[in-house]
């Protein structure tokens, strides 16, 4: 039993799940489901679809090389049993994944670094380029402060006129 | 050269319907289409090509016709003979002969008419020439249609002629008619031939097989042979004098001695002795039949002379062959069909005697000698007494000596060990009882396969924990270097700017979703100036919140519209005085009739003030608010289509062009164009 990866979208297939497809030349594509199954299908290129992990790998979003990936390679020649040996590997499974999370969170934050004043900018400036939609010019010379002017509603006739719609 | 198989021959066709037949293959067959404007030479080829066409198949079915049926020399004599005693000779013959000649004569016709055509000067001239040329095959083919027909009933007759093969071992039964001889072969063959009564319910010969000694025999019944002259006889009898001639056989003479089949025993010996001669170099057995009628020791004197002369002719056979001229058991047998007695004896004799009689040619031909040599089988004659058994080596000997000593112990299986524990049900064996590892204790082990979404087998490593220190030092230093910047640009917005902000995003939201709106209807929205305009969105008091709303004093700018608008009311009144002083229709006429300013303004704004949708309003009619919902939207509907087609209203039945030409014009490639 294997734990297979999904060749459009990269996510674990997990067993009962899925379809595995057998090209003419023998290569094998494995699905997770429907939906990459069917942009398989189209012919659409996972590299060019956003949701999936080719294109976050080739665009930067996600981590790309990484010591941590070594550790998981498939290995073909089946290796005699050793207790204390899967101890450890079972331990160690634990603890890589832990230092792949970290590192992926850091890459994360590195990658999200200037987003905050970036926003700060732009917001500064449009506030700057758009007062005038909630403050008058001739308000804003008198009061040059970026905040919202006291508004003095005047209503020029009596609210009491609204009830009487049937008086006809 | 077929042997006896005349069943294999073509169905020779009626003559009209040879002649459909090939009429209508050249029909089928060759191009139909031709105009005379084509080339001349185009034209003489098409009518050639037909006349040939049709040429070829005559000679085609003609000649397998001609070379289908058996030239009567070159098949068996006996066979020969048979078919001319059945169908004449000469007349089979001549058949043939006029199927060959009108053969040529189309070949002729054929190669006359192609000349002809090769001259034709138009369509109409070449046509009638290949019609002549058709005509006259036909009528040439008309011509032998009887020989045709005659043709066709000799093949359906021969087909069912029995398949006798002349040279194999036969057996041949003759005499009176309805002395037993159709019993005879029903008793030692599978053959069911018609027993009966009368004479001459055997009409023709029949084939039956019979074994003896691993052997086979054909056993032909003969109808019955009448003593008579030889001219005189009719075809069927003839039949079975041919079989007699022709066929290398043992002759079964049918005796009847009881003389139930109507004919005395002087009768039959006068016929025996009549047809003697065609018993020549053949082994014969007189068979006396029917004796539970009239056993044989009981007959007459003369009966009993004539049997013993015929006997004597047999005798004379027998010796003529080389058999044993004292054992005369062989020749005169009697026998019963009715109660089977005898019946088998008389077969085993005439097929012994027919045995002997071929093995003895046999051996005097000269093929024999070849045949001879290879029927020896050489034994070496053993020399003493000595006993030689086969030789084994020592080894081999030990070995299986040793194996079977092992076989004795045979060592517990996992199916006793199965069997021991429950059953196949109960005990599962298991299966990881002869693993080899490191330690013994492991063998129980369970391994998980998957863990967290990862292969466990993809991670082992002998050298995991060494490179899980490796790993984890990199990370430390990591850690260690990232002590650093929470960046924080002291950039922030006080809360009022974050209003302000706020409040902005929330008008230009507001603007777009109102401009997607209009955009969206802008088809179906009429472009209206300001007005007639009905959701009062350019008022003064609007303008006035709206200008507050951005800190302005608005009573200027309110007071500067009204006047304007006053404006114009107000000088027309004031230049005419009274003359249209009931303008009850002013709307923004102001203090003298601020009630009727009130209620007018009101009554306009109860209709276009923004409701919902669904509210019902009470003038309109609607029973609730479902039913006005309802109708909104088949108003709706209606509109759209109009709006689709660009018409202004129901009234607008403009047709841009009254005859499109795509609808009225045009032939359709399949069907008729009758209506459009």
């Amino acid at each position: 039993m294997r734990l297979e990866k999904c060749w459009f979208c990269s996510s674990t297939v997990y067993p009962g799940h899925g379809i595995q497809f057998v090209r003419n030349d023998a290569k094998i594509f494995r699905f997770c489901r429907s939906k990459c199954h069917k942009n398989f299908k189209m012919k659409r290129n996972p590299r060019k679809v956003k949701w999936t992990k080719a294109y976050r790998r080739l665009h930067g979003k996600d981590m790309t090389q990484d010591s941590t990936f070594e550790f998981e390679r498939k290995r073909n020649r089946p290796e005699r049993y050793d207790r204390n040996l899967s101890e450890n590997t079972l331990k160690a499974i634990k603890k890589i994944d832990k230092v792949r999370v970290d590192r992926e969170a850091r890459h994360h934050a590195l990658r999200m670094k200037g987003k905050k004043a970036k926003e700060q900018r732009e917001a500064a400036k449009e506030l700057e380029q758009g007062i005038h939609m909630v403050k008058a010019p001739a308000v804003l010379e008198k009061e040059p402060s970026l905040t919202l002017p006291k508004i003095k509603v005047k209503v020029s006739r009596p609210q009491a006129e609204e009830n009487h719609p049937m008086e006809e | 050269m077929v042997q006896y198989n005349f069943k294999k021959i073509t169905v020779v066709p009626n003559g009209k319907e040879f002649i459909d037949i090939i009429l209508s293959r050249t029909q089928r067959q060759t191009p139909t289409v031709v105009h005379k404007g084509y080339s001349i030479s185009r034209l003489r080829q098409f009518y050639m090509r037909k006349v040939k066409y049709t040429q070829q198949n005559f000679h085609e079915k003609l000649s397998t016709i001609i070379e289908e049926f058996p030239r009567l020399d070159d098949i068996h004599p006996f066979y020969g003979d048979l078919l001319h005693v059945l169908y004449n000779k000469d007349h089979y013959k001549l058949a043939l002969g006029q199927i060959n000649t009108a053969r040529n004569l189309i070949s002729k016709i054929a190669k006359d008419y192609v000349k002809l055509l090769k001259y034709g000067d138009s369509l109409y001239r070449c046509k009638s020439l290949k019609v002549a040329a058709l005509g006259r095959m036909c009528t040439v083919i008309k011509r032998i249609a009887p020989s045709l027909a005659y043709l066709e009933q000799i093949r359906q007759h021969m087909a069912r002629l029995p398949s006798i093969d002349p040279n194999t071992r036969t057996i041949l039964i003759c005499g009176y008619p309805n002395v037993g001889k159709s019993s005879f072969i029903n008793k030692i063959t599978r053959a069911d031939v018609d027993v009966q009564p009368y004479a001459f319910t055997t009409k023709s010969l029949f084939v039956g097989h019979t074994d003896y000694k691993y052997l086979r025999y054909q056993v032909i019944d003969t109808p019955g042979i009448l003593d008579r002259p030889f001219e005189d006889r009719n075809i069927i009898e003839m039949c079975s004098i041919t079989a007699l001639a022709h066929l290398r056989a043992a002759v079964l003479f049918f005796l009847d001695i009881s003389g139930s089949c109507g004919y005395s025993v002087a009768a039959q010996a006068a016929l025996f002795h009549s047809i003697k001669s065609l018993f020549m170099n053949k082994p014969l057995i007189i068979v006396c039949n029917k004796t539970d009628l009239q056993p044989l020791e009981g007959i007459s004197e003369e009966d009993m002379k004539l049997v013993m002369e015929m006997k004597a002719e047999a005798m004379k056979t027998v010796i003529g062959q080389g058999g044993d001229p004292l054992n005369d058991e062989g020749v005169l047998l009697t026998m019963s069909t009715l109660t089977e007695e005898g019946v088998v004896s008389v077969k085993n004799a005439a097929c012994e005697r027919l045995l002997d009689q071929r093995v003895e040619l046999k051996m005097k031909s000269k093929k024999m000698n070849d045949c001879l040599n290879r029927f020896h089988v050489a034994v070496p004659k053993p020399r003493d007494q000595k006993e030689r058994p086969p030789c084994i080596p020592q080894a081999v000997l030990e070995g299986m000596a040793k194996q079977q000593a092992a076989e004795k112990e045979k060592r517990k299986l996992e199916r006793d060990l199965e069997e021991e524990n429950g059953g196949a049900g109960v005990y599962s064996a298991s299966l990881k009882k002869h693993y080899i590892l490191n330690n013994d204790e492991w063998k129980e082990d369970i391994m998980p396969e998957i863990l967290d979404g990862h292969n466990v087998y993809d991670f082992i490593d002998p050298d995991v924990l060494q490179r899980l220190e490796e790993l984890e030092r990199e990370e430390g230093l990591r850690a260690e270097e990232e002590d650093d910047d929470f960046e924080m640009d002291g950039k922030e917005l006080t809360p009022e700017e974050q209003e302000a902000l706020a409040e902005i995003r929330k008008k230009k939201s507001l603007l777009i979703q109102q401009h997607r709106i209009r955009k969206s209807t802008a088809e179906s929205r009429p472009t209206v100036p300001r007005k007639f305009d009905k959701e009062k969105k350019f008022t003064s008091e609007r303008m006035g919140r709206q200008l507050s709303a951005l800190g302005l004093d608005p009573t200027l700018a309110i007071n500067r519209a009204r006047s304007k608008s006053r404006g114009r009311k107000r000088e027309r009144s004031l230049g005419r005085g009274g003359n249209d002083g009931d303008d009850a229709m002013d709307m923004d006429v102001d203090q003298p009739n601020k009630k009727l300013r009130a209620r007018s303004r009101s009554l306009l704004r109860s209709r276009s003030m923004s409701r919902p949708p669904g509210e019902v309003v009470a003038g309109e009619g609607f029973k609730d608010s479902a039913q006005k919902v309802k109708a909104l939207k088949l108003a709706k509907k209606s509109v759209k289509k109009r709006n689709k087609d660009a018409r202004r209203g129901e009234a607008d039945r403009v047709i841009p062009t009254l005859k499109p030409k795509h609808l009225f014009s045009g032939k359709r490639s399949i069907g008729k164009t009758s209506r459009r």
